[in-house]
């Protein structure tokens, strides 16, 4: 199998460059291309620089483009893959070194939506109570491992990467606005109403066809959208 | 040029104890910094899945902290501190609420309360009935967990260094720990992180092991550390062997899939384990992993080596295995190409969990147990999985060590603020500093040698197969000389051929290799020496727990010295548990 990767370390190079290595994918055990890159690491070239954490899919480290998507290099099956496989980092991002990439402004629009629970209730001693239905509300949205792969697949994000939340912020967002032991409904949808933060959102889907949990930003994009249109207490 | 930052007090780590510890310390106006060598989120506890215990009492109402303390005993063999255990279990309850109203999505039940599961080792009226007290968030507990604790930081603007990897601790003439040296990893700049406070909170250790439920970055960093700084390490010996690692990659399954109904299958097709115990599929951990060990060695076991067993969740109802059982389904789907509601899953036990660790007292302080003397060592505590309070003893039941982290991560931050007082400078000489990076410069000048993860294979293969499930004398002396010699000869030759500073992974991972030595050989050390069977350490030429002589601590120290700790049988509130067998 043939690995095209490209390579950048800013001290030593002027521009990012594409590396081929020829792998034989019975020299390792494993069968996902995380296994692969793996072993081009302690085997071919220690130099190339990689995130990576719990290798199964929770941790959110590995994604990276590979011929073309964005996924994650622990839940990419060798076997699904074809004889070329060109791998970029996640693109829309600043690289830092090889596939690693900048996520600190992916990580500000996260925080730029309030990303916890607020709620008034005062008896901190019980638990609040929360109907399964209400809770079923979560289910799609709280699962997100914000791995990036969604943001960076999303043109509207490529365009204004500081004023649009982004469609994992967004996702977040979302969580929080549904869920039914939050009472700040009112202030979240406010701090999405300007015409960028929320609105920027075309509904392409690219984030929903890329994202490696199979979750639905666009719907929850929607869902936030119909929530505004229901309206809310200006503050 | 070593850059200084100054704080009150650090948290190494940022998964749940190190998350849970900043908050805590947040709340005590300290000015503090979380450390942590991946983005918190990416930490290990993400991967949990089954869930938390505690005694709620949402579906069988008579559920009570005595109970699950009585359960938390048992389940350690009586290795586990009874003092520690009784704390844990009593204020298991209000930390659920506590993380409740933190925003964690459990599931509920019908009555919208949080959803509880049974799990292994479980019971009420002191072992007389299964009780289902794992509270959860479907099979993503960890994850929930994990992402509330990040998200309450965030709330409460919590100063994070992420991507920066701690090299060892700083330690000062007086014997206190006065901060960490580190290296940025996204910039390659080295920091001495000043603190009167150090809170070690570094996770697990699995990746000593071939084959383990561990990610790539639980190499025991904080353990080795310590260990080195001269503080001795505890029961090193206790690793949790998983019933139900997947066959072949070692991703977890959880014991929840039994919690919900699941069975192990050998390939005669019998449901074996309610040969081996009357809990059957819910007994303790250690009982499961030699009962799968047992079918696999006689000749039972499946696949074309036969060396491993099946997981049966084929009975169960799709509404349970959809709402209760997602990540499992996609977890077999991805990584063993099979659908679980159709074939049964192939599993095989797993190294999953270190019980063992750097002994503290109750309120995570760091304990140095010498010549028969316990001291506390000033400026250090340390939480959840790296510490050993003790509270999981020889075997951890299932769904404690969330519990474990939240709660001691919380004890550790308020024990800070009772006892650091800002007036107490602790001086660090230049000397101290450099000691702390000196093995760094050793690395970063060798420029030949043996590559560093040359080291890799032969230590985890040595782990895997002297040290494993069953353990005997000759092959565990024979396998600790080898790791010592494969440690000296690290010291001496290993390298890392990269040198650039930006985001080098290989040499994070080189200093990993350092770490995970370390830890291989003083498991090493205590399993040798420990001459019983008990909880996870099983001798085939010790078969039996030796009461007389072992119901104590395994103390080990860095040179090679071994000790024994007594154990705490004085909880305050309940009377002891009194010795007993477990089946
Ligand atoms: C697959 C799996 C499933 C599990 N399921 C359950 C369950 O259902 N219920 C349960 O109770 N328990 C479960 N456990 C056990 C439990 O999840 C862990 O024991 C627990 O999460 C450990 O938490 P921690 O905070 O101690 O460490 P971790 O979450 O591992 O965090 C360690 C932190 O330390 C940092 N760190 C480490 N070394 C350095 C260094 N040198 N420099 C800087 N930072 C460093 C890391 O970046 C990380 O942030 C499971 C474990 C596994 C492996």
């Amino acid at each position: 199998m043939q690995i095209n990767i490209q390579r950048f370390d800013p001290d030593k190079d002027e521009n990012p460059y594409m590396k081929t290595y020829t792998v034989d994918t019975s020299a390792f055990h494993g069968v996902m291309l995380l296994d692969a890159l793996e072993y081009i690491k302690t085997a071919l070239d220690d130099s190339l620089a990689i995130r990576r954490s719990c290798g199964g899919g929770v941790c959110g480290s590995d994604g990276m483009n590979v011929n073309g998507k964005n996924g994650l290099a622990c839940q990419t099956l060798l076997k699904e893959l074809p004889e070329k496989v060109t791998i970029y980092p996640m693109p829309g991002m600043p690289v830092i070194r090889d596939l690693v990439v900048d996520m600190s402004q992916f990580y500000q629009h996260y925080d730029s939506v309030e990303p916890y629970l607020q709620s008034d209730t005062s008896d901190l001693e019980a638990e609040q109570l929360q109907s399964e239905e209400d809770r079923a509300k979560l289910d799609g949205l709280y699962e997100c491992i914000m791995c990036g792969c969604c943001t960076s697949a999303c043109p509207s994000s490529w365009w204004n990467p500081d004023k649009f939340v982004g469609p994992q912020g967004l996702l977040t967002a979302a969580r929080f606005v549904l869920d039914s032991r939050d009472d700040k409904r009112d202030e979240r949808l406010e701090n999405l109403s300007d015409k960028y933060r929320l609105y920027r959102c075309r509904g392409i889907f690219n984030c929903t066809n890329v994202c490696p949990k199979g979750l639905n930003p666009t719907a929850a994009i929607a869902e936030l959208r119909v929530q505004q249109s229901e309206g809310y207490n200006e503050l | 040029m070593i850059a200084v930052k100054a704080f009150d007090a650090i948290v190494i780590g940022g998964g749940g104890a190190g998350l849970r510890a900043a908050l805590a310390l947040g709340d005590a106006g300290k000015k503090i910094a979380v450390i942590s060598k991946v983005f918190p989120t990416r930490s290990h506890t993400v991967a949990a899945q089954g869930g938390i215990n505690a005694a709620l009492g949402n579906v069988q109402h008579d559920d009570d902290w005595r109970y699950h303390f009585y359960d938390t005993v048992l389940g350690s063999d009586f290795l586990g501190d009874q003092d520690a255990i009784e704390y844990m279990c009593k204020e298991a309850p209000r930390t659920i609420i506590e993380l409740e109203h933190m925003g964690l999505p459990f599931s509920r039940d019908e009555n919208g309360k949080i959803y509880q599961r049974a799990f292994g080792g479980q019971s009420r009226f002191f072992g007389k009935e299964p009780v289902k007290r794992t509270c959860a968030a479907a099979d993503r507990t960890g994850h929930a967990l994990l992402h509330t604790l990040y998200q309450q930081n965030v709330a409460k603007r919590t100063q994070f260094f992420n991507e920066w990897f701690v090299l060892d601790l700083v330690k000062n003439q007086h014997g206190a720990v006065v901060g960490v040296s580190a290296i940025d990893i996204v910039s390659g700049e080295l920091c001495y992180f000043m603190a009167r406070q150090t809170v070690l909170a570094t996770g697990g250790a699995g990746r000593i092991y071939h084959s383990s439920t561990n990610a790539y970055i639980c190499t025991g960093d904080g353990l080795a550390m310590a260990w080195r700084a001269g503080i001795c390490l505890q029961d090193m010996e206790m690793w949790q062997f998983h019933p139900t690692g997947l066959y072949g990659s070692g991703i977890l399954i959880s014991e929840g899939t039994r919690g919900e109904g699941g069975r192990l299958l050998n390939s005669q097709g019998d449901y074996y384990m309610t040969k081996y115990s009357s809990m059957a599929d819910l007994a303790c951990r250690d009982i499961v992993a030699r009962s799968s060990m047992e079918e696999i060695i006689h000749g039972r076991g499946c696949g074309p080596k036969k060396d491993h067993v099946l997981l049966d969740i084929r009975e169960l109802s799709e509404e349970t295995i959809a709402q209760k059982l997602p990540g499992i389904t996609e977890i077999s789907k991805i990584y063993a190409g099979i659908d679980p509601k159709q074939d049964p899953i192939p599993v095989v036990p797993t190294v999953h969990y270190l019980m063992g660790g750097i002994p503290t007292t109750p309120y995570g302080e760091v304990i140095n147990h010498k010549n028969g003397k316990d001291e506390i060592v000033p400026g250090l505590f340390a939480a959840g999985e790296c510490a050993c309070v003790s509270v999981h003893g020889a075997n951890r039941l299932g769904a404690n060590s969330l519990l474990d982290i939240v709660v001691f991560g919380r004890a550790v931050g308020q024990r800070i603020q009772e006892v650091d007082n800002a007036s107490q400078v602790q001086e660090a000489s230049r000397t101290d500093i450099e000691a702390a990076f000196s093995a760094y410069y050793e690395m970063e000048e060798r420029t030949e040698g043996d590559a560093f993860v040359s080291f890799r294979e032969p230590m985890q293969r040595l782990m895997q197969d002297d040290f494993g499930v069953y353990r005997e004398e000759e092959k565990m002396q024979k396998g600790l000389g080898s790791l010592q010699e494969l440690r000296q000869n690290f010291h001496k030759s290993a390298y890392y051929k990269d040198k650039s500073s930006v985001f080098n992974t290989s040499r994070i991972e080189a200093f990993e290799m350092r770490n995970l030595l370390d830890v291989a050989v003083s498991t090493a050390q205590s399993a040798l020496t420990r001459k019983e069977s008990r909880g996870a350490h099983s001798r085939v030429d010790y078969p039996k727990r030796d009461d007389q002589n072992w119901l104590c601590h395994s103390i080990v120290h860095y040179d090679g010295g071994f000790e024994k700790r007594m154990v705490n049988n004085s909880p305050k509130e309940v009377e002891p548990v009194a010795l007993k067998e477990r089946h």
